[in-house]
């Protein structure tokens, strides 16, 4: 019985990443011309990919690197970027931290934008689900998002050359981020949060760092909380 | 071009993997299965929306693209990937949407 269960989690899984493709192959393949353009080799370019597997973060790295930037400031700039990755791990594990340890290393290894995105939402209405199943959901979404991210980068590396301007995969990532955030806004708190995000980050995104970000998105959490708090109060 | 020597590149690959695991693995792995407090899963409820939105806000008002002048096909897309998401809860639906206004914008306007 269980195991039917966590079979049909991991399928839905592997069915809400599959459309990730469309974005990862796009993005990835961008990432292996531009870092081949720069002039690292397929093993280096690869070797991103597989060490670091965030997007954002290895652009980073890379344009600075372009720059002639110091590397201890690469790393410090790169890293900020992925803080995020931290909210996620924290996010995550009310959900998924009673996983065995072994599973809870390869989780984290596998904590990108997509693997968060779906699953915090996914879990928030899927409430009856086991760790088991959530578990197995959370690595249903990445068996097609990981691989992709792998070979696209590969294609990128071996093609070497421009991607046509035309297509406009700059804003790929914009469009993906807002269809996930736009349906999860159920309640005034998840709103207002939203809202206090995109002013607080237009507002600091002259701070350097991606520190921006990072303070629009603390205040965020705090107005949803607050709002969630005072809701309960009127009732 | 980089002109950094291999020994550089390799240290920013190595200490950019480790460090982007660290903060992976940091609550998931160190908390673990024990309970959070209220008040912190209230805060974590909010993630994504107080993320995400931060992330995209600055890439919609300032595109790289156009290095950084406000652009109408963009802004656009992104307010229709957003009301067809909202209306229609279906993330695919949105996507879809978003991507033919993007298309459409960018071929009328020169």
């Amino acid at each position: 019985m269980r195991e039917t269960t966590r079979k049909a989690a991991f399928w839905t899984g592997v069915r809400h990443g599959a459309p990730f493709v469309f974005l990862l192959v796009p993005f990835g393949t961008l990432f292996g011309v531009v870092a081949a353009e720069a002039g690292l080799n397929l093993l280096e370019v690869m070797s991103f990919s597989i060490v670091v597997v965030a997007g954002a973060a290895q652009f980073t790295a890379v344009a600075m690197m372009q720059d002639a930037v110091p590397t201890v400031i690469v790393l410090i700039t790169s890293l900020a970027v992925n803080l995020r990755m931290a909210m996620y791990s924290a996010a995550l594990t009310p959900h998924l931290g009673a996983a065995p340890a072994w599973q809870r290393v390869f989780m984290a290894y596998f904590m990108v934008d997509q693997a968060f995105a779906l699953s915090s939402v996914t879990f928030e209405e899927r409430t009856e689900w086991s760790v088991g199943e959530k578990t197995a959901y959370y690595f249903g979404v990445i068996v097609p998002v990981a691989p992709c991210w792998y070979l696209a980068t590969l294609a990128g590396a071996l093609i070497g050359e421009a991607m046509p301007e035309a297509l406009a995969l700059d804003f790929a990532l914009p469009i993906v981020f807002l269809a996930l955030v736009a349906p999860a806004l159920r309640t005034l708190a998840h709103i207002a949060a939203a809202a206090t995000s995109i002013i607080l980050a237009l507002v600091f995104a002259w701070l350097p760092f991606s520190l921006g970000l990072l303070i629009a998105a603390i205040a965020a959490m705090v107005v949803g909380a607050r709002v969630e708090t005072w809701q309960e109060a009127q009732r | 071009m980089i002109e950094a020597p291999t020994w550089e590149i390799w240290a920013v690959i190595a200490g950019l993997g480790f460090g982007s695991f660290a903060l992976r693995y940091s609550f998931l792995g160190l908390i673990g299965g024990k309970e959070l407090p209220d008040w912190v899963l209230r805060h974590l409820r909010y993630t994504a929306v107080a993320v995400l939105p931060g992330l995209v806000a600055p890439a919609v008002i300032w595109p790289a693209a156009t290095q950084g002048e406000p652009d109408p096909a963009r802004l656009a897309a992104a307010v229709v990937t957003f009301a067809a998401g909202y209306l229609s809860r279906n993330v695919m639906i949105a996507v879809i949407a978003g991507a033919l206004t993007l298309y459409t914008g960018l071929w009328l306007t020169p």
